[in-house]
């Protein structure tokens, strides 16, 4: 059985996420503040923590940097729509995924699933399908419905890097700096523009993408599921 | 007296606007404070009368709001029907104006001149049709709220809190011919309004009662009442102008104080500003410059100069006029300009030189005048006018220089007589000398003149007379004619001196109008207190060729607010003078008589109020300033007082503004947080105890229903949190769009699909071009701004129907339209619906908004640079939002792509 430490002070979301995971057959682990959710982290080695970034002893940051000094268990953030620089910068920290509050459950237990799903160090050899899309990283080739799509080379490198992580959200940051180079971090109009394209060729309905995420201020997502 | 012929002739252009009123139909306006004081009653009334007088009167129309008082007046007379509008799929009742006209009455009466019309009439506004009315030759009788009224509206809203969106430009009540103000006690209007007799609308109940305070009732009655008056002495003027009957007229009162050497000026100034505030009447401080005021000692120029500074200072205006006799212009310029009471001060003048002089101008101005009500103010200046500034001596020693041109100039008659004497004895040789004695007077004044007759008569009586070249006269005829010859050229030099004098005097009097006048015109069109200041700095340092700055205070110290050149540091013993003028109001440091080694000269910049700051001023070289100088600057420190308090008043009446508006948000926030939040409370605690309580009974399928309701209701919750969040940071200023460059249909499809649940079967189409360049504006706010229209959108269209989402560019700028086909949103509701908590009355079927949705978009928006408005939908149907957006140039793209390769 899985263990997943949930760090919050407010006792009804504690109770609540408890009751949830538990049905989803999860094992849960319950700390109230910042220092028992560190020693809790290093003690029941878990293999998922959620974390509410707003706690009444230490700040949620400073949570994640201290888990990560210790291990790699990946982490969720609890975050507060609007707050867009706590998120990026729970992402910046190691965090690897957050979910805005309030959240539907369902939403959540997305999130854990792709937080939980081994992460393949390497995607070459890989192929991904999502839908009627079919992504062979091997033979660097795209196919939608059995035809191939004609991606150009940035093109393919954005799918790449989404792929590399699917499920999981990806800051602007990190892909500009990955297919750009670290001299265009800042430039996301080139994100915004390659993404537009990415999803002309690939999305059903490019209005509302159901492959590649927009998550406002932070970043992009490849969902693979729901 | 020229002024005096024209005022006695009629005015041709009053005579001409009289006559074309002739033509016209007269509009009488029943002017009222408020609603609920009778004007309807009392016009009908006025009807019946001049229907008894067999005047034939029509109805155009009358708002009766079933008032049995009213009711029973219509009766009796004739109606013209009202025309029946459709609009909307409503109907509503219209004034028939084209059937006004052609039933030709010589009276209609017209209900509520402030009244919009529902469009497709002829005209926007009632007012519109009654001017028709008028050209057509038809008398009108009209009411009117003076809350309406186009430039009292800010002033009613600052006073009630309350809004008037019907307006009528004031042109409309300045050419009504007469007007009657129907005047109620506001007591007495509370009580009707108690007696349930005021019409009150029924969606604007709740303001009602907030308006009809006895505070604000009487605060409106009182602008009405001032309205009324004023007008009427307008009026007035105007008929003395046409019928050219000389003034005063006694009205609204004016008051002239006069100012003068001989009269105790600062208490005549003080006395006239307690009168004119005790009469609410406006003054003014005129003093009359005669040729004489130049030969005027410099003290009583002092004296003269500082009652007219401190008649600025406590808020009067000031006239300097020209001329001769004194009291001759005081009294014209009180005739022209209507005044009706002059403050004059009680002469001091001493015994024998009255009697030298004759009647002192009081005595002239009391003797002269009948119309006026003098007021004579006595006793001595109380207080010190010792001049608190040591200026430069006009010059400084003895200057030969003039003397020696007049020596030289002598000489050179000399020679000229001896030369015609030579050639041409003639019997009076004088007349030469005289000639030189003239224009040395003319050239450089008296004393040099008086010394040139004084050696011409030497030179005269040495070369000249008999025995030549020898001061002795034997002739007694020669003694006699070198006498004469000194008084004349004695009494020669004097004149031509005075008249140097008074040109001079002139000419400086013209510069310093001049200045002055480019001062005020400076300071009036400086918008805000920074160019105020810089204009003060920088007119006061070129008006001395030196350098000028403002000390104001700050935090109890006085700091540079401004200099020219620019300045922002004083040395210690220039702040310790300046710090000293601050608290003892007095000038100080270099040319007075306070702290004089210190390297500026500090004057206090005082107004009615108070010192409000420090004027500092230095001169370009060793030189001090002359007294003509100090005076003005003096005087300039007095009007940059009043403009910068100005300023300083200005904002203090924004503020004030804006705390009544805060204040009036804050009640409606509390009033749509205690509706908003707790009405999906109810749903959801209701849900939830059901759940709780009878959940053995409760089919799954109940369960799921109820378990939605909890879902559905706490995301309404969360979505109104959330604008209130966002309203209380856009409120708070503290929601800063954080740019950055987007796909705007990436930030449609988020909102798109944020909504989903909230569509309920309505399609949503999205229109946006290929070619729109990318956007710079906050993803997350955007996001929220197309959530919260396509949320309006569903919630005001019938499901089924398609909400579209439109974008193009257009030049430099983004245009992007939503758009549903509801019911669409009234025209005058329009711009108010991006108001705060503001929402158009919807029928039951309707659902609610929380009045914060569009609220937030325009916040957003125009956080952003851009623009939101609503308009009709196409053909009419439902409503566009729409957003303009500046499209800045996006960045180049050229190195995103490196060469393309094939993928495969």
């Amino acid at each position: 059985m899985m263990r997943i430490l949930v760090v919050d002070d407010e006792p009804q979301i504690r109770k609540f996420l408890r009751i949830s995971l538990s049905a989803n057959g999860y094992e849960v682990v319950e700390a109230e503040n910042g220092r028992q959710g560190i020693d809790a982290a290093a003690r029941e080695k878990p293999a998922l923590v959620i974390l509410d970034l707003g706690l009444p002893d230490i700040d949620g940051q400073e949570v994640i940097s201290a888990i990560r000094k210790e291990s790699s268990v990946p982490i969720i953030v609890l975050s507060v729509r609007a707050q867009e620089m706590d998120k990026v910068e729970a992402l910046d920290r190691g965090a690897d995924d957050y979910v805005p509050k309030p959240f539907g459950i369902g939403e959540l237990m997305a999130r854990v699933r792709a937080a939980l799903r081994p992460l393949q160090k390497d995607t070459a050899g890989t192929i991904l399908e999502v839908g009627d899309l079919r992504l062979d990283f091997a033979r660097h080739v795209v196919t939608r419905a059995g035809a191939e799509v004609h991606l150009s080379k940035r093109e393919y490198e954005l799918l790449h890097i989404l792929a590399s992580k699917p499920d999981h959200v990806l800051t602007h940051t990190e892909i500009l700096k990955t297919v750009w180079g670290p001299a265009h971090v800042e430039d996301t109009a080139y994100l915004r523009v390659y993404v537009n394209q990415l999803r002309q060729k690939l999305e059903a309905d490019p209005v509302t993408p159901k492959l590649i995420v927009t998550e406002p201020g932070v970043g992009y997502r490849l969902r693979t599921s729901g | 007296m020229a002024e005096t012929d024209r005022n006695d002739r009629p005015d041709p252009d009053a005579l001409l606007a009289e006559a074309k009123r002739a033509a016209r139909g007269r509009l009488k306006i029943f002017l009222g404070a408020a609603p609920g004081v009778g004007k309807t009653y009392a016009m009908l009334e006025s009807a019946h009368e001049r229907r008894r007088e067999s005047i034939d009167v029509v109805i155009g129309v009358i708002e009766s709001h079933g008032r049995a008082e009213t009711e029973a007046l219509i009766h009796g007379l004739d109606r013209v029907p009202m025309r029946v509008v459709e609009y909307r799929g409503k109907t509503f009742e219209e004034m028939d104006l084209d059937a006004i006209i052609a039933r030709r009455p010589k009276l209609v009466l017209v209900d509520e001149l402030a009244h919009t019309n529902v469009p497709g009439g002829a005209h926007l506004k009632r007012y519109q049709d009654v001017e028709d009315l008028l050209l057509a030759g038809i008398d009108v009788y009209s009411t009117l709220n003076i809350q309406h009224i186009e430039s009292l509206n800010d002033v009613v809203e600052r006073i009630t809190t309350v809004r008037v969106r019907e307006t009528l430009p004031d042109s409309v009540l300045a050419t009504a011919d007469e007007i009657e103000l129907i005047d109620l006690p506001p007591q007495d209007l509370i009580a009707r309004m108690a007696e349930g007799k005021v019409y009150v609308p029924e969606q604007a109940r709740r303001a009602a009662h907030n308006f009809f305070s006895l505070g604000n009732l009487t605060a409106l009655r009182e602008m009405a009442l001032r309205h009324a008056a004023e007008r009427v002495d307008a009026q007035m003027v105007h008929y003395m102008r046409a019928h050219a009957i000389s003034g005063p007229w006694p009205t609204r009162e004016r008051i002239i104080v006069c100012i003068g050497a001989d009269v105790a000026g600062l208490r005549l100034v003080r006395a006239t500003k307690r009168i004119a505030e005790r009469r609410q009447a406006p003054w003014v401080a005129v003093y009359v410059e005669t040729a004489h005021h130049a030969s005027l000692p410099e003290a009583d120029k002092d004296r003269i100069a500082q009652a007219m500074r401190l008649a600025i200072q406590l808020g009067g205006e000031t006239v300097t006029l020209q001329g001769e006799d004194v009291a001759g212009e005081l009294l014209t310029y009180a005739r022209e300009h209507n005044c009706t009471q002059l403050v004059v001060g009680r002469p001091k003048r001493r015994g024998w030189r009255r009697m030298f002089r004759g009647q002192s101008v009081t005595d002239r101005i009391v003797a002269k005048t009948s119309a006026f009500d003098v007021l004579l103010v006595g006793g001595d200046e109380t207080e010190a006018v010792a001049p608190e500034l040591a200026p430069r001596p006009e010059s400084a020693g003895f200057d030969w220089k003039p003397y020696g041109i007049a020596t030289l100039a002598v000489a050179v008659a000399t020679g000229v007589s001896f030369l015609i004497d030579l050639w041409l004895p003639l019997p009076n040789i004088s007349v030469a000398f005289l000639l030189a004695v003239l224009l040395i007077a003319m050239r450089l004044g008296r004393g040099p003149a008086i010394f040139a007759s004084l050696v011409s008569f030497i030179s005269y009586d040495f070369f000249f007379t008999e025995p030549r070249f020898a001061f002795a006269v034997s002739d007694s005829q020669n003694l006699l004619t070198l006498f004469f010859f000194l008084v004349a050229a004695a009494i020669v030099s004097n004149l031509a001196s005075r008249v140097r004098r008074q040109v001079d005097a002139a000419k400086t009097n013209a510069r310093r109008t001049l200045n002055l006048y480019e001062f005020s015109r400076k300071i009036a069109v400086a918008p805000g207190r920074d160019e105020v200041l810089w204009a003060v700095v920088h007119h006061v340092a070129s008006t001395i060729r030196g350098r000028s700055l403002v000390l104001l205070p700050k935090d109890e110290q006085l700091e540079i607010a401004a200099g020219y050149p620019p300045e922002d540091r004083l040395n210690e013993r220039d702040a310790a003078a300046a710090q000293w003028t601050w608290g003892a109001g007095k000038p100080s440091g270099r040319g007075s008589t306070t702290l004089p080694a210190a390297e500026w000269l500090f004057l206090p910049l005082k107004t009615v109020r108070g010192p409000i700051g420090v004027l500092g001023v230095q001169m370009a070289g060793q030189d001090g300033l002359s007294p003509e100088e100090s005076r003005l600057v003096e005087t300039l420190a007095d009007q940059a007082a009043v403009a910068i308090e100005r300023t300083t008043l200005v904002a203090d009446v924004e503020a004030a503004r804006l705390a009544s508006e805060t204040e009036r948000l804050r009640a409606a926030l509390l009033s749509s947080l205690s509706h908003d939040l707790r009405t999906p409370l109810v749903s959801i605690l209701g849900a939830a105890t059901s759940m709780l309580n009878y959940h053995d009974s409760l089919s799954t399928e109940d369960r799921k229903d109820l378990a939605e309701t909890i879902r559905d209701e706490a995301e309404r919750l969360n979505r109104f949190v959330q604008n209130l969040l966002d309203m209380t940071r856009l409120g708070s200023g503290a929601l800063k769009p954080n740019a950055d460059w987007v796909d705007l249909l990436d930030v449609i499809g988020r909102a798109i699909e944020r909504a989903g649940r909230l569509l309920q079967g309505r399609h949503i189409k999205v229109d946006v071009d290929k070619k729109l360049p990318l956007l710079h504006i906050d993803p997350v706010l955007m996001e929220q701004v197309f959530f919260n229209l396509i949320d309006n959108a569903c919630k005001y269209s019938p499901a089924g129907s398609t909400v579209t989402v439109w974008a193009r560019r257009r030049e430099k700028e983004a245009l992007i339209e939503v758009c549903d086909q509801g019911a669409g949103i009234p025209e005058a509701d329009r711009q108010r619906v991006f108001d705060m908590f503001y929402r158009v009355k919807a029928g039951d079927a309707q659902p609610a908004g929380t009045g914060l949705g569009l609220a937030i978009c325009r916040g957003v928006v125009e956080a952003h640079g851009g623009t939101v408005h609503a308009e009709p939908g196409l053909h009419g149907n439902g409503t566009c939002i729409i957003i303009n957006l500046p499209l800045p140039e996006p960045p180049s793209l050229s190195a995103a792509e490196p060469a393309k390769i094939a993928t495969s």
